[in-house]
C-alpha cells in the first residue's frame, strides 16, 4: 500500500467528464479540505467508547486522532479517598473482561508495599495463578470472538462466547459473582475454593482445548480471514518498544517480553509454560499469539490442578491468607469470641492495613499486557496516589502512528486485532 | 547488571545532578535534581544504559508542601530486565518541563495524561492537549485541592459536570485523611 500519498496534491483540473461545462481555471484556486469521518464513540467495532477522527483520500486514511475518556471515572482520584482493601472492587472495572486478573495485580502490588509478597501460602498462589489464567482464557476468547465478527465472522462470536459463559458460571461457584469477582483480599483469598470446582474447571478445560481447535479451523487457514488480516496494521519491534506496547500486541511483533517469565510472581517459576511470539507483527500474528497462548494457559492451570497444595478440597488444611491479624481479616467466629480478633477486626475494616512510607511499582502479565500500579504511601490504610499503568492505554497510543495508509475497513480488523478495553484504558 | 549498579553508572555520569540511589522493596530510585534536565537523563538512560521501554510517567502533588509537584517516570530495559525509577520535583510556579518524546515515542500520551490531570506543561510536546477531560475543562481533577464530589463547570453545547451528589456515601471525604475514622463524614462537621 502506498503510504505517501498526499491529500492535497491531487490535480483537480484533470476531469474527464465530457457534461462537465466548469471551467478548470474556477477550480484551481477553491480551498481543498480532507473529508473527516468521526468513528466512535458508539461503533460496534469500538469495543466500548473509542471515538477515532478519521482524516481521508478517498478510503485512505491520511490521519488518525484518537479521542478517549469517555469512560473516565476517576479511579486514581477514588483510590487516594478509599482504603487500599476498598479499591478491590474499582480494579474489577478497569479491564472487565478479565475481572480477577485485576484483583489478583492489584493485590499483589499492596502486598509488595506491605512487604508480605513472598510469604504468600502455596494455595493462595496456586488459586490466584488458576484465576489468573482463567481470566486470560476468557478475555481472549471474546476479544477474539468480537475481533472475528467485526470482520465479518458471525460463527466464531457465538462460538467462543458458549465457552465464555462455562468461565463465567466457574467464576459464579468460585466468587459468587459472574462478572465483578472482587476475589482477592490483600494478603490472601475472599474464600477457598468449593467443593466439586477443580473437577468443573477440569472439565471446562477439556471442552475449552477442542472449541479453540473449532475456533482454529473456522480462521486460521480461512482464505477471507488471511486476506483481511495478513500484512496489515504491521507493527515492526522498534515501534512496538517505543510506543510501549505490552502484551500479545508486543509478542505478536516478536518481543518476547511476557511478565510472566522476566519477572515471575506467584507460582509461575514453578510451572511450565511457553511464550508465543510473532514474527512479523501484523494482525495475523497477533491472532495466532493470543489463539496459542490460551492453550498455554489451559497448561498452566492444569498443572496447578494437579499440584495444588492440599488438593480439590484441602483436607489437609492449607492456609489460604497470610497468618497475619494487622494484615488478613481474623474468622468471624472468633471475632465475636476473642478481644485480640475483635481489635484486629475493628482497626481493619475503620482504619485499613497499615502501610509503611515508600512507593512501589508492581506490574502483572495481564490479558491485555503489563497491567501496573504504582503506589506511593505517606503510612497509613490510604494511599497518597495510586496510578494505574493500563495496557489497553499504551497499546492504543499507538493508533495515530498505524493507521494512516491503510483503508476504512481495515481499521476495524485492526482495532480487532489490539484487543483494547475502554475501561482500562480511561480508568 | 543490577538495577543498582545501572543506577550508579547514571549517577556518576550526571555526578551532583542526581541523589544517590534510594532502594525500598527492590526497587531503585533516582532523583534528577534540575528538572529543566530530565530530558537529557532519560535520552543517557534509554542511549547508553539499555532503558529502552518506557513504562509510565505519572505526577504527585505534594500539596502543602514545597515544591509541589513530583513527576515520576519509570523505565525498564527489555534486553537487562532491570526497572528504574527516575523522579524530579518542581514548584508550582513553573510548572513546566521538558518533553521526553523525542526519547520515547510513547511518551505523547502519558505527557498528555499528567498535563490533563495535574496541569504540568511539557515544552516541546507535538499535541499537549487534555486527554481524559474535554478540550476546555477549567480544572486539574487530580490535584489535591480538586474534591472528590467534583466542581459544577460548563462548556457550552460541550459538556457539563456538577458536583456529584453523595451525601452519606463513603465518599465524603477530605484530602490527606490519615485513615478511615479522619475521613468518616459523620464523624466530621461539614467545611463551612
Amino acid at each position: 500500500m502506498d503510504v505517501t500519498r498526499q491529500t492535497h496534491s491531487r490535480d483537480l483540473t484533470d476531469r474527464t467528464d465530457p457534461t462537465d461545462r466548469t471551467d478548470p481555471a474556477d477550480l484551481a484556486g477553491l480551498e481543498q479540505e480532507p473529508m473527516v469521518l468521526n468513528m466512535g464513540p458508539s461503533h460496534p467495532s469500538t469495543h466500548g467508547v473509542l471515538r477515532l477522527r478519521l482524516e481521508l483520500d478517498g478510503e485512505v486514511i491520511t490521519k488518525a486522532t484518537p479521542e478517549i475518556g469517555y469512560l473516565h471515572r476517576g479511579d486514581e482520584k477514588i483510590a487516594e479517598n478509599l482504603t487500599y482493601t476498598q479499591f478491590i472492587p474499582y480494579t474489577d472495572r478497569l479491564d472487565y473482561l478479565a475481572p480477577l486478573a485485576n484483583n489478583v495485580a492489584y493485590v499483589l502490588a499492596v502486598e509488595k508495599l506491605l512487604g508480605i509478597h513472598d510469604q504468600l501460602p502455596p494455595r493462595c498462589q496456586f488459586i490466584r495463578v488458576i484465576c489468573c489464567e482463567l481470566a486470560r482464557i476468557s478475555s481472549h476468547l471474546l476479544g477474539l470472538g468480537a475481533y472475528a465478527m467485526d470482520v465479518g465472522a458471525m460463527t466464531v462470536f457465538l462460538h467462543t462466547f458458549t465457552e465464555r459463559e462455562k468461565i463465567y458460571n466457574l467464576c459464579e461457584a468460585l466468587t459468587g459473582a459472574r462478572f465483578t469477582t472482587s476475589y482477592t483480599r490483600i494478603g490472601g483469598l475472599a474464600r477457598d475454593l468449593p467443593p466439586g470446582w477443580v473437577d468443573q474447571c477440569r472439565r471446562f478445560l477439556d471442552e475449552v482445548l477442542v472449541n479453540i481447535d473449532e475456533t482454529e479451523t473456522f480462521l486460521t487457514r480461512n482464505r477471507i480471514w488471511i486476506d483481511r488480516n495478513r500484512d496489515l496494521g504491521v507493527i515492526s519491534k522498534q515501534d512496538a518498544i517505543d510506543y510501549g506496547l505490552t502484551g500479545p500486541n508486543l509478542r505478536g511483533s516478536g518481543v518476547a517480553y511476557d511478565v510472566r517469565k522476566a519477572h515471575p510472581y506467584l507460582c509461575y517459576d514453578q510451572l511450565e509454560f511457553d511464550v508465543p511470539v510473532g514474527s512479523v507483527g501484523d494482525c495475523y500474528d497477533r491472532y495466532l499469539v493470543r489463539i496459542e497462548e490460551m492453550r498455554q494457559s489451559v497448561r498452566i492451570i492444569r498443572q496447578c490442578l494437579d499440584r495444588l497444595p492440599g488438593g480439590p478440597e484441602n483436607r489437609s488444611g492449607e492456609p489460604i491468607n497470610v497468618p497475619d491479624g494487622k494484615i488478613v481479616l481474623p474468622p468471624k467466629p472468633k471475632v465475636l469470641t476473642s478481644m485480640e480478633e475483635l481489635i484486629h477486626h475493628f482497626i481493619l475494616v475503620t482504619q485499613g492495613v497499615n502501610a509503611p512510607p515508600g512507593e512501589i511499582y508492581f506490574g502483572a502479565e495481564n490479558p491485555k499486557g503489563e497491567l501496573g500500579f504504582y503506589i506511593h504511601s505517606r503510612g497509613g490504610g490510604t494511599p497518597y496516589r495510586l496510578k494505574i499503568r493500563s495496557p489497553s492505554f499504551c497499546n492504543l497510543s499507538i493508533l495515530p502512528k498505524l493507521l494512516p495508509g491503510h483503508m476504512l475497513s481495515d481499521v476495524v480488523a485492526i482495532l480487532g486485532s489490539l484487543d483494547f478495553v475502554m475501561g482500562e484504558c480511561d480508568r | 547488571m543490577t538495577a543498582l549498579e545501572l543506577a550508579q553508572q547514571l549517577k556518576t555520569r550526571f555526578g551532583d545532578l542526581i541523589a544517590d540511589p534510594v532502594q525500598f522493596r527492590g526497587e531503585v530510585t533516582l532523583t534528577v535534581a534540575d528538572a529543566e534536565r530530565i530530558a537529557e537523563v532519560c535520552a543517557v538512560a534509554k542511549g547508553e544504559l539499555g532503558f529502552n521501554f518506557l513504562l509510565d510517567i505519572t505526577s504527585i502533588d505534594n500539596y502543602g508542601q514545597e515544591p509541589r509537584w513530583t513527576v515520576v517516570y519509570h523505565l525498564y530495559g527489555l534486553e537487562h530486565h532491570c526497572h528504574l525509577r527516575l523522579k524530579t520535583n518542581l514548584t508550582e510556579q513553573k510548572s513546566e518541563l521538558p518533553t521526553v518524546t523525542t526519547v520515547w515515542a510513547g511518551a505523547n500520551w502519558h505527557e498528555r495524561e499528567v498535563y490533563d490531570m495535574m496541569g504540568i506543561r511539557f515544552r516541546g510536546h507535538p499535541d499537549l492537549r487534555r486527554i481524559l477531560m474535554w478540550e476546555g475543562y477549567p480544572y486539574f481533577p487530580l490535584r489535591k485541592d480538586f474534591p472528590l464530589a467534583g466542581k459544577p463547570s460548563e462548556v457550552p453545547e460541550v459538556a457539563f459536570t456538577e458536583a456529584a451528589p453523595m451525601e452519606g456515601g463513603p465518599f465524603v471525604t477530605l484530602p490527606g485523611g490519615r485513615d478511615a475514622i479522619e475521613r468518616e463524614p459523620r464523624a466530621r462537621r461539614p467545611e463551612a
